[in-house]
């Protein structure tokens, strides 16, 4: 039993905050690896995957449409079907969409710009692997950079999510970047081993850089990857 | 078969390009309104028939081309293989 959790980090073709993920979780006491996307299975003793932020295949079609078939995603869904751990960072949410492991859709923002500022956002759950370390109700400043992070279901499924508890992470009042519906910054799939957010954890685990709550969700992730890892043995 | 694929985004769902274009075709001095922008796909199906290649598009469709969330597409073939 290793104290340093095994994570992957699949890196497609346009991936490109991949090595600040892997330093993020480095930093954190995990034993990151870049995974090439072109890999059929997860490394042996895998106990999460981080899908990083970027631009696979040029955001062609739709951002993470394309990404989606890559050979590692087939590998990710199975062991997200095993209960395993995924957490999927901007372009790495668009994918988990895309992929229908999380529900919702990530559109162009409202204001047709891209946005890239620190954000304030709220907690509304700290009982899943990802926000563990984090109080209920917390308020988290972490940066958001994307041009596609308006979050959109239609009212049917939003109910849904909200009744199951899925809506993990939202915008404070007043500071919603990208037009997302219910604020929404981050959601989780029904058994809540599957996250997605828009904004980027791996970029504030760091005081020099203004803000250390990332360390908040990616410590989280770590700490559950641990146990998960521990009881694989 | 040569087929083309159009893809909209869905009525009521909000289409922030389509209101960039509008407002930049008033600046122009046209006196539009509603516009929406969608995308168009044109490709090559290898198909026995029609009805054929209408089964595959509409796959694609669903797979890939267009998010069922928030787009509907419409498919049209043009000539016969």
């Amino acid at each position: 039993m290793s104290d340093r959790p095994l994570v992957a980090v699949p890196v497609f073709p346009g991936s490109n905050d991949d090595r600040d993920a892997v330093a993020a979780l480095e930093r954190l006491a995990a034993d990151a690896r870049r995974i090439w996307h072109d890999e059929s299975e997860l490394p042996r003793g895998t106990a999460a995957v981080v899908l990083p932020g970027g631009f696979s295949y040029g955001d062609y079609l739709r951002c993470g449409a394309i990404a989606r078939f890559s050979p590692i995603m087939r590998a990710v869904a199975s062991f997200a079907a095993e209960g395993g751990l995924v957490l999927g960072i901007c372009n790495g949410f668009q994918i988990l969409t895309e992929a229908e492991l999380l529900p919702g859709v990530l559109r162009a923002n409202e204001s047709l710009s891209f946005v890239c500022r620190d954000v304030r956002l709220r907690v509304d759950r700290n009982d899943t692997p990802f926000t563990s370390r984090c109080e209920a109700g917390a308020e988290l400043t972490i940066p958001v950079k994307h041009g596609e992070g308006c979050w959109f279901a239609d009212e049917a499924l939003l109910a849904e999510l909200e009744a199951n508890g899925q809506i993990v992470l939202r915008y404070a009042a007043g500071d919603n970047p990208n037009g997302a519906v219910a604020d929404v910054a981050g959601v989780c799939n029904e058994t809540a081993n599957v996250f997605g957010l828009m904004p980027h954890p791996e970029h504030a685990v760091d005081p020099l850089l203004g803000s250390t709550d990332g360390a908040l969700i990616l410590g989280s992730l770590v700490d559950a990857a641990r146990l998960s890892a521990a009881a694989l043995v | 078969m040569k087929a083309t694929v159009l893809v909209r985004p869905k009525p009521g769902i909000l289409d922030p390009q389509g209101q960039a274009v509008e407002s930049s075709l008033r600046h122009l001095g046209f006196a539009v309104g509603e516009a929406r922008v969608g995308r168009l796909v044109e490709l090559e199906v290898e198909a026995a028939d029609e009805a054929e290649a209408r089964v595959q598009l509409e796959r694609m469709c669903e797979q890939l081309l267009a998010n069922p969330l928030i787009e509907s597409y419409e498919i049209e073939l043009r000539g016969t293989a």
